[in-house]
């Protein structure tokens, strides 16, 4: 089976500033991968290289068999995305949010009907479908978001921070949201702080300065590092960071 | 266009949701229509004019009274030296001083010559070459009346004959009103469109545009259209107001009108969609937008003619999309212009609707 991910060397130059260096990694179908580093290592910007956002200064990356190079356009068909800004429109419902989505991404009138009640449902939103999306507490609207982004089926879903400000509960049920769209075959690349998700994660990889430090499934980096938890490894590794938020 | 259908539904949603929005495009113009073209007016009136009558006589007082009787002066001071009409002029409480000398009627009588002084103050240029010359021809006048007086015969003058066309009343609202309908289209098509882009980028939602397969030109017509219908609304009642407040009535036709106006907007949102696409906060797309209008608005012979601007300026002028447009308003709505006399200036507005969209276009990227 050909990867999701497939990337090489990729690195981006802003400047004399290198944020993302030559990194390298594959990602499976199906897989979870948590992409992990310190605040200013770089994780964003590599998603929005890997996403079609921003173009890579050098090496090699292909998403879902696509070019980050030549074939963006092919690539934004195969992914969805979630960013870390909020990114719904909040003068719009929450139903016509997700027409619009839907809409955009080509479902066609009776498919997005169906799929836009059924995920109201899933979400529990019945009696808000017809309110202001920007009148929703912030879980919800993270819950939502990540909905609209795996409405169209995407072969890969990118997700940054996605659970940032949220309560552990919510973010238990948003992890819950992100293994339905596992199961449903959807490859999932998501950043994150919280060390307990890791932990939720099939492989992670933690980024320091702009580079790859380690990359495993989380069990088997903690036996490397003699670490109790995930939060262990990651302030052994992050700890050797140069660079800084400042 | 299944998407563009999206993109359409979404947009006008929220314009019409937004409760700023709507205000702005139907109050702001609505108001400015009512007001602008009672302020922007040439004609000179209540001119403040200060006299130094130093010689008291029948002829000096009739003087005064045809000055003042004109309407077109005010009189804010009977002095009766210069130096204290003077002090008038420094506080700003005159624009002129007439000063009668003493002997003036009898010098008249006797010698059948007189001189008069006319001090200006010409800061506001306009005022004074223009309440200079009313005073002169008053005083003509004046000095006409009394040759027939005596020698029971008129001058013999060369006596013009004027023939206004087109205003005939020579109203300056029918001048200005079409001028400022077309400085609110560059309004609303040039700073709503820059802004409602802007505001995508800073709240993060065009990111989520980027990242999905919607094509370049549909996210840019999706964007262009609700602002071009806008924009043609604004229009249709801005010429309303001009019909019923107004009472100008366009000569022309009307769709040609449209036409125009429809290009025109065109031309104006490809720039601000230019804008926008060089702007990272509605901040900086509001500064630019106003920098560029203000100079096409100042440029576009709006309120000052660009016939007596120098060379450069009138190239500047030229290369400015306003100034064809305005001049093709006023053409048709006051002269009745058609097609075939507005040709040249249609061409110029597709070239400029053309090159500002081919700009934004190339310059607007999904991935940076």
């Amino acid at each position: 089976m050909t990867p999701a991910i497939v990337c090489r060397n990729l690195t981006k130059q802003f400047g004399a500033f290198r944020a993302v260096d030559a990194i390298s990694f594959d990602v499976q179908p199906g897989e979870i991968f948590g992409f992990l580093g310190a605040n200013g290592a770089g994780k964003t910007t590599a998603m929005r290289m890997l996403c079609g956002l921003s173009y890579p200064t050098s090496g090699e990356a292909t998403v879902a068999g696509y070019d980050v190079y030549r074939e963006q356009e092919k690539i934004k068909r195969k992914i969805g995305y979630m960013s870390q800004k909020f990114s719904l429109y909040e003068n719009l419902t929450v139903r016509e949010n997700i027409t619009f989505f839907g809409g955009i991404y080509g479902l066609s009138d009776k498919v997005l009907k169906e799929k836009r009640e059924a995920m109201i449902g899933t979400l529990g939103l019945s009696n808000e479908a017809g309110k202001l999306v920007g009148s929703l507490p912030l879980g919800w609207k993270q819950k939502l978001a990540f909905s609209v982004a795996v409405l169209h089926d995407p072969a890969i879903v990118f997700l940054d921070e996605p659970t940032g400000g949220v309560d552990p509960i919510t973010r238990r049920q948003f992890w819950d949201l992100i293994y339905a769209a596992a199961d449903r075959g959807i490859t999932v690349f998501v950043t994150t702080h919280y060390m307990d998700e890791a932990e939720y994660c099939d492989r992670i990889s933690i980024m320091v300065d702009g580079r790859i430090e380690a990359l495993d499934a989380p069990r088997l980096l903690k036996e490397r590092y003699h670490a109790a938890d995930m939060q262990d490894v990651f302030y052994q590794l992050a700890r050797k960071a140069v660079r800084s938020d400042n | 266009m299944r998407t563009l259908r999206f993109l359409l539904q979404k947009e006008f949603r929220q314009i019409f949701r937004d409760r700023s929005i709507l205000p702005m495009i139907f109050l702001m113009p609505t108001i400015q229509l009512l007001i602008l073209p009672q302020a922007a007016d040439f004609d000179v009136r209540s001119i403040t004019l200060a006299v130094v009558d130093q010689d008291h006589s029948t002829y000096s007082r009739q003087l005064v009274s045809k000055v003042l009787a004109t309407g077109y002066f005010h009189l804010t001071g009977m002095e009766t030296s210069y130096q204290a009409a003077l002090r008038y002029v420094e506080q700003d409480r005159a624009d002129l001083i007439l000063q009668i000398p003493a002997g003036f009627e009898r010098k008249l009588v006797r010698e059948n010559a007189q001189s008069l002084f006319v001090a200006i103050d010409a800061i506001n240029g306009s005022k004074a070459s223009i309440g200079g010359s009313y005073l002169t021809s008053i005083i003509g006048d004046f000095n006409n009346q009394i040759r027939f007086k005596w020698t029971g015969q008129m001058p013999s003058l060369l006596d013009i004959v004027y023939s206004h066309w087109y205003n005939p009343t020579k109203n300056y609202k029918n001048y200005m009103v079409p001028g400022i309908l077309v400085l609110l289209l560059t309004l609303v098509g040039g700073f709503l469109s820059a802004l409602n882009i802007v505001r995508e980028k800073e709240i993060g939602t065009i990111e989520q545009i980027n990242v999905t397969p919607i094509r370049k030109w549909e996210f840019i017509l999706g964007k262009l259209i609700p602002f071009w219908v806008l924009g043609l609304v604004v229009f249709t009642l801005g010429l309303t107001i001009a019909r019923f407040v107004y009472g100008i009535i366009p000569l022309g036709s009307i769709p040609l009108l449209y036409l125009f106006a429809g290009v025109y907007l065109i031309a104006i949102l490809g720039f601000g969609l230019l804008i926008s696409t060089y702007s990272q906060t509605q901040l900086q797309a509001m500064f630019v937008a106003f920098f560029f209008i203000m100079i096409f608005t100042l440029m576009s012979g709006l309120f000052t003619s660009t016939d007596s601007m120098p060379f450069w300026a009138r190239v500047l002028s030229f290369l400015t999309p306003v100034t064809h447009f305005i001049e093709v308003v006023r053409m048709i709505v006051l002269k009745g212009s058609t097609f075939a006399e507005v040709r040249n200036q249609f061409g110029y507005l597709v070239l400029f609707a053309v090159f500002l969209n081919g700009w934004a276009i190339l310059n607007y990227r999904k991935t940076s």
